[in-house]
């Protein structure tokens, strides 16, 4: 017992010497980084963060340097062409792809169909329906008492079930309205930069490898920057995706700061006229300080000239629950979210948090996940998705 | 995890107390505030109303004890069913008489096989098996990758070739053998469970090596959805149990109640951490606790006993209570406490912390400051602080990079904590009784209910102290 009672004891020194807990900077993974000091070249190419408190401006470390320099070594040197014939890249409908998982919600849906008139049987079972698809409970309580009253006021009719769920569906698609769905490029000189965010195991790499694979296609040419330096192999991971591509990848070493590696990767895509830097960072889970300091940083990197940050895409697991909304929600303020990418749709997962999010932090969602093939990345589309809802 | 749903409950049940009896009504009031917390932790609908209705019929019905406070009583009633829900008892891991022990790891895609199983691997090591690892997860570019990476790094082999699943893992267990490794892992590749080709993949993966033990890699952020993909998994593969992921989140962990209610398996590990050491056996009862805010003591000690120098420990005890705990005796405890893990993690295990405390973000930076500042000081000024005026303060400022008022803060906490210590000493010895009344007094009170054998969960007294 008596290290228990060290341990509070220690605790409460620490945590009561004020001064000493409000700080909290950025704390490193437990790896040990490459000494920034070395690289000559990065100090007179970084310009000073303007965000930084005055010391140490994040400069590329000399592991990283030396790679980009020689292009054998850590940048595929296949240019953006044409893809093998047998990677045909056809956007499936994503009506399709949901419908593989439909049955779960389709009951519930039938039953309140097959009503004769509408009370509060009703609307529990749609409660029920809403929440089994992880819309969550304040969510669905505020979506429902909207069609209360709209029961109410007479708007539909009381005896009418399927006008209740006709109601409930645009009520729905409506939520996404006023929604720029696209993703944006930028209009200056410098590439256009998009960051890719999110709690680990969600998809970000393989994200990442979808849309190189897409925008190659359309003719941009694409440069990775593989800023997951913490996981094992998620470098070579990305860089299998970078092959089949045809996009040129930057790599920094195990543990290396990813923001360096994004920095080099910005610089290399500007200097080779690229379009666009598809930036990955290592999986976070929301609640660690130090990672969330960490991604800040990586942002004012990302969005420092020549690259134009245009898209910060926090990805999210469509299996994810009500947590869901607490990652938007902490992403979005360490590092300001443009937009939600909603990954593994094509399982049984019905991804009704971004409901959740929508409303409560108004994001937008940009792209779905439907399938493990390149072309399994598609545009959201709320009059769809909302259809699979209802399955 | 699961602290969102504790402080939910904290809620809940703190307007119980002031209650002398508990009408229907408030029965009723009290159950749907529960329904709600279950619901937005993610406890899957069903199991979620199957809870209720069974804490409604004990609450309502003729059990109640006359003893006990109606706030006792629910929150007796609701601890027992978690528990009961949770699971009874840990698992234990029945090792083969001929060996190797197959242990079959399978998931949806980004749950944490990879990792889990590298995990997995490490602790049959600290329970002195030797542990091999199969990668035949061929699907998703580098995975066999990461498990070399990973297998390299706690010193276990992995074996994996680019043919098909089946054959890596048949291959992979003929190769275990002939290097005489007794536990095997089998990590594969994360699918769908409505993947009828992969789900068929991963029966012949499993029917190909028969394993001993097959757990279901579950992330404890998961929704609603986890209750059937657990079932698809279970009624393709027969689970042994379930691993839980990223528990070390803000997830309030409803998918661990769900899966393990629906499956009825229990839930063996928990992986909790980036660190390969994070991962630990599961513990229904205590994790029942915690969510009802009373602390895990249990897990404390192992983790401690496991990195903790118990002599020393006792000896910084004993200086502690006799009131010679000098500077340099802190430093040994801090630098004990650091080998243990982040230190907020500690405090969230421990009992009757406050909820600020439970919530301060304590960085590892400060304690790396504490450090420098301590080691800045000459042995005569940790010996007795008091001789340390302006001018050494300065010096040992400049010494540690910090300020004078870093410095003036830590004496001064140091110093009250003696004066505590020397009050509290030999009262603490005893397990006397203490009033709480302040952060650091609270702490202590808490100690001396762990003193005094609070180990399990007794009825009286439960939750946290305010």
């Amino acid at each position: 017992m008596t290290l228990v009672i060290v341990i509070v004891i220690v605790a409460v020194v620490l945590l009561a010497s004020g001064g000493l807990v409000v700080s909290t900077r950025a704390r490193h993974r437990g790896r040990a980084l490459p000494e920034s000091g070395a690289s000559q070249v990065g100090s007179t190419k970084a310009p000073p963060a303007p965000l930084e408190p005055p010391p140490a401006p994040p400069r590329p470390s000399a592991a990283v340097l030396s790679t980009t320099k020689e292009p054998p070594a850590s940048i595929a040197p296949s240019e953006p062409g044409p893809l093998a014939p047998e990677e045909p890249l056809v956007r499936p409908a994503l009506r399709d792809r949901l419908g593989r998982a439909r049955g779960l919600l389709a009951g519930y849906l039938e039953g309140v169909r097959g009503r004769k008139g509408i009370d509060e049987a009703t609307f529990e079972q749609l409660e029920e329906a809403l929440i089994l698809a992880d819309v969550g409970i304040t969510t669905t309580t505020r979506i429902l008492d909207d069609l209360r009253a709209k029961v109410h006021t007479g708007s539909v009719a009381a005896s009418d079930p399927a006008a209740l769920l006709q109601a409930l569906q645009s009520d729905l698609v409506s939520m996404f309205e006023g929604d720029v769905e696209t993703l944006s490029y930028g209009d200056g000189d410098g590439p256009t930069v998009w960051l890719f965010v999110g709690v680990n195991g969600v998809g970000k790499t393989t994200t990442i490898g979808k849309l190189a694979l897409q925008e190659g296609r359309e003719g941009r040419s694409v440069v990775l920057a593989a800023g997951d330096t913490f996981r094992a192999a998620a470098g070579e991971q990305l860089e299998s995706w970078a092959e089949r591509a045809g996009a040129r990848i930057v790599r920094g070493s195990d543990g290396a700061d990813p923001s360096s590696v994004i920095f080099d990767a910005v610089q290399h895509a500007a200097s080779r006229g690229a379009d666009l830097v598809l930036a990955d960072t290592a999986g976070r889970l929301h609640t660690k300080v130090n990672l969330m300091d960490e991604l800040r940083k990586v942002r004012r990197v990302a969005e420092r000239p020549p690259g134009q940050l245009t898209e910060v895409l926090l990805v999210l697991d469509a299996t994810t629950g009500q947590n869901g909304v607490v990652q938007a929600r902490q992403f979005t303020q360490a590092v300001g979210v443009t937009g939600i990418v909603l990954t593994k749709l094509d399982g049984t997962a019905k991804g009704g948090v971004v409901l959740a999010i929508r409303s409560e932090l108004g994001l937008p969602i940009k792209l779905v996940g439907v399938g493990e093939g390149p072309a399994d990345l598609v545009p959201f589309d709320p009059v769809e998705f909302v259809g699979a809802l209802f399955g | 995890m699961f602290d969102t749903l504790t402080d939910r409950f904290d809620a809940i049940l703190t307007r119980l107390r002031g209650r002398g009896r508990l009408g229907d009504a408030e029965v009723s009031e009290v159950l749907r505030e529960i329904r709600v917390a279950l619901l937005e932790a993610d406890v899957n609908l069903g199991v979620a109303q199957d809870l209720i209705e069974r804490i409604r019929l004990r609450c309502t019905g003729a059990e109640l004890a006359k003893y006990l406070t109606p706030a006792q009583q629910v929150i007796k009633v609701v601890n027992e069913e978690l528990t009961a829900t949770l699971g009874g008892e840990a698992l234990k891991i029945t090792y083969a008489s001929k060996p190797p022990t197959v242990v079959l790891l399978a998931g949806l895609q980004g749950s944490g096989k990879t990792t889990a199983s590298a995990k997995l691997a490490q602790w049959f090591r600290q329970q002195g098996r030797h542990p091999y690892l199969i990668g035949a997860d061929l699907q998703r570019p580098a995975a066999v990758e990461q498990l070399r990476v990973l297998g390299a790094e706690i010193g276990v082999g992995v074996f994996s070739e680019p043919t098909d699943p089946v054959s890596v893992a048949r291959s992979g267990l003929a190769e275990s053998e002939r290097l005489g490794r007794d536990v095997v892992i089998v990590d594969t590749a994360g699918r769908l469970a409505i993947d009828r080709e992969l789900m068929d993949e991963v029966r012949r993966v499993s029917a190909a090596v028969h394993p001993d033990y097959t757990f279901f890699v579950v992330d404890a952020m998961t929704g609603q959805d986890a209750v059937q993909t657990a079932e698809a998994f279970h009624h393709t593969l027969q689970l042994d149990g379930i691993i839980l992921t990223k528990v070390d989140g803000d997830a309030r962990g409803g998918a661990a109640l769900s899966v393990k209610q629906v499956v009825g398996r229990p839930i063996a590990f928990l992986s909790t951490g980036e660190r390969i050491a994070d991962f630990e056996i599961f513990h229904p009862d205590r994790l029942a606790s915690r969510i009802l805010g009373m602390g895990d003591v249990l897990s404390l000690i192992e983790k401690a006993e496991r990195e903790y120098d118990e002599g020393v420990a006792g000896q910084a005890m004993d200086r502690l209570i006799s009131g010679r705990f000098t500077l340099d005796d802190f430093l040994d405890q801090l630098r004990q406490i650091k080998k243990m893990g982040p230190l907020t993690g500690l405090l969230s295990m421990m009992p009757g912390i406050p909820k600020e405390m439970r919530d301060a973000k304590v960085d590892e930076r400060d304690v790396g400051k504490v450090e420098a500042i301590i080691c800045s000081m000459t042995p005569v000024e940790r010996a007795d602080p008091s001789v340390l005026d302006g001018s050494r303060r300065l010096r040992v400022a400049h010494g540690s990079g910090t300020s004078t008022t870093e410095v003036n803060n830590l004496l001064r906490q140091f110093k009250e904590m003696q004066k505590m210590m020397r009050g509290v000493g030999p009262m603490a010895k005893l397990a006397g009784a203490g009033r709480p009344s302040n952060k650091a007094k609270s702490a202590k009170g808490n100690r001396k209910k762990v003193k005094g054998g609070r180990v399990t969960p007794s009825t009286k007294g439960l939750g946290p102290p305010r």
